[in-house]
């Protein structure tokens, strides 16, 4: 099964195209990285995936066919939006109860035990906790809902070192415990250096490169992902597509 | 779950789940909203309490008064006095006018707009319950309630105000139509349809500004608007007004008197006021003809003339309505305005 298929998919906002020409199939069980510079087309990818935006050309599919933003699809995908959005003024135990109310599975004792590790107190607003403890929520709501997959777009770019480490060990072993398939976005390559094991790779709208981690770096002889992406972006300078 | 009756469902996804059940947005409505909704109940409630004490001495000092015999006596102008003296309550209501507006933009404006504004609506319309039908139940429960409140509060109002609308003209008090502004519409359907309305207004400004504070000031705005329009230009049109020939005989004592018209031998020959070369010809101003109004100078003057003055006026009858057909389209415009913001929902891209 495929968790996101995309054909011809493109987006465009006014005259520019954000995204343009996106066919990809991305298996499950997978963690995948959507790569690229800021402006690449990441966050219209994701929010195409997740039903938030309409295509403008082409379509996207997620978990084995259903369309994105259907009932269906969102029943199966949990997403955590940049800067990890919660509702300031009200307590962790109503954002519980909230997302509890709006889901048709929701783990209680597994968000209230994670929630608890992370010393995140059920009674505190939303509002009053760090920027890492509120992303850490956020993905613990997410989680709770029992996803087949898993969106997280820029999930760490506003996260210190320690919060960025924390976080992304909660992601992996939900991934590696539950078999949620994750796709992830980040302009923070060294991030994904130990989580991806696949790439997307985007710049300007457009996918440069997609595929099995490990493949890419056997098929370009490159020792780390970085240095793959760095590499590809700088060799395949993307300014042809530009209009 | 239970899983009593699944009927084969025909959709474009094969695995379409059964939607969640609508009352699971009762509880999400409350506690996302429960502050504007207290806010409400504590506003309209302490106004309630303050109009139940005012209302229940203006109701027993008329009562007395109405009972008092005779009319003449001492004991009952001081009584007609007290009852005349308490027709102050919060500026004679136009305090109350900004009630319906105050409910609408904070309560409603909110709604929609903080989502934007903060960027909860990508964890609010990702959620399985569904964007649209977020959308729906969340607007249709506050709707509702905010509604509901301004009914029971509009019940309160409409029970004071009743000794100032009574035919008993023996009292000092001022005879007010119930059509005037500020009585027709804190009357009656009036104050919870321009609750509903103000807060219509707010959602889709929320929904269309995507910014709280401008939106709310948006819907101050345009409510003032229509308020106006409906006060000045529309309410009058609801149904086609009675016309009267002599007024001072025909004309009901607090009917709305809609405009008024001379003519002369079947022709129009002014509207509110004579021009001064008919003035000059039959009513001269002279010492005994003063300029004034048209009930004491000219008006008595230019009837010995030949002149004939009409009135179109509605008659105090038609208060109800009148009240529904303002209603009415309050309502529709409401159903209208909340369907566009859920409309946008559904199609707005993130």
């Amino acid at each position: 099964m495929d968790v996101v298929e995309a054909s011809g998919l493109g987006k465009r906002y006014g005259r520019t195209w954000a995204l343009r020409e996106c066919t990809l199939e991305i298996p499950a069980g997978r963690v995948a990285a959507l790569v690229g510079p800021n402006g690449a087309g990441k966050s219209t990818l994701l929010n195409l995936a997740v039903g938030l935006s309409a295509p403008s050309a082409g379509a996207v599919t997620v978990l084995g066919g259903r369309r994105a933003g259907s009932p269906a699809a969102l029943d199966g995908i949990a997403f955590v939006a940049q800067d990890t959005p919660v509702y300031k003024t009200l307590s962790v135990a109503d954002m519980l109860s909230i997302t509890r109310s709006l889901n048709r599975r929701f783990d209680q004792p597994y968000a209230r035990a994670r929630l608890e590790e992370l010393g995140i107190p059920l009674k505190r607003k939303a509002g009053k906790l760090s920027g890492g403890q509120q992303a850490q929520l956020a993905l613990t709501l997410a989680l709770a809902r029992r996803p087949q997959l898993l969106v997280l777009d820029e999930p760490v770019a506003m996260l210190d070192p320690v919060a960025r480490h924390d976080f992304m060990a909660t992601v992996l072993a939900a991934a590696a415990a539950d078999g949620v398939s994750v796709l992830l976005s980040s302009h923070v390559l060294t991030e994904l250096e130990r989580v991806a094991n696949y790439l997307i790779l985007l710049s300007r709208g457009q996918v440069r490169l997609a595929g099995e981690v490990d493949d890419l770096l056997a098929t370009h002889g490159q020792a780390s992902l970085e240095e793959l992406a760095m590499t590809y972006l700088r060799e395949n300078p993307p300014s042809e597509v530009t209009r | 779950m239970t899983t009593l009756t699944t009927p084969a469902r025909r959709g474009e996804d094969d695995a379409r789940p059964r939607p969640l059940p609508w009352r699971r947005m009762a509880g999400v409505t409350w506690r996302q909203h429960r502050i504007a909704l207290i806010a409400v109940a504590v506003l309209l409630g302490a106004l309630a309490v303050y109009l139940w004490i005012a209302g229940t001495s203006l109701h027993n000092a008329y009562d007395a008064a109405v009972a008092c015999h005779p009319q003449s006596s001492a004991a009952c102008q001081g009584l007609d006095n007290t009852v005349s003296g308490m027709d102050n309550f919060l500026s004679n209501g136009y305090i109350l006018q900004v009630l319906p507006v105050l409910i609408g933009a904070f309560a409603g404006a909110p709604v929609l707009a903080r989502e934007l504004e903060t960027g909860t609506f990508r964890y609010a319309w990702t959620q399985g319950f569904g964007r649209r039908r977020w959308a729906v139940a969340k607007l249709t429960l506050l709707a509702v309630a905010v509604t509901a409140a301004a009914g029971a509060f509009g019940a309160l109002l409409t029970w004071y105000y009743q000794p100032f609308l009574s035919d008993h003209q023996f009292l000092g008090l001022p005879r007010t139509s119930p059509f005037a502004p500020g009585m027709f519409d804190l009357r009656g359907v009036g104050f919870p349809a321009w609750t509903l309305a103000a807060f219509a207004i707010g959602v889709l400004a929320g929904m269309l500004i995507r910014r709280v504070v401008p939106a709310i000031a948006t819907t101050l705005v345009v409510y003032v608007g229509l308020a106006f329009a409906a006060a000045g230009f529309l309410r009058e049109h609801y149904l086609a007004p009675l016309l009267t020939a002599n007024p001072n005989a025909n004309l009901p004592g607090n009917a709305w008197i809609v405009s008024t018209w001379w003519t002369k031998d079947g022709r129009v020959a002014f509207g509110d006021y004579p021009p001064a070369s008919i003035l000059n010809q039959f009513c001269p101003p002279t010492s005994s003809v003063k300029g004034g109004g048209a009930s004491e100078g000219w008006g008595p003057c230019l009837l010995q003339h030949g002149y004939t003055m009409w009135t179109s006026y509605q008659p105090t009858s038609r208060f109800w309505p009148f009240q529904w057909i303002e209603g009415g389209w309050l309502l529709a415009l409401s159903v209208l305005l909340i369907g566009a913001a859920i409309w946008l929902v559904q199609r707005r891209a993130a």
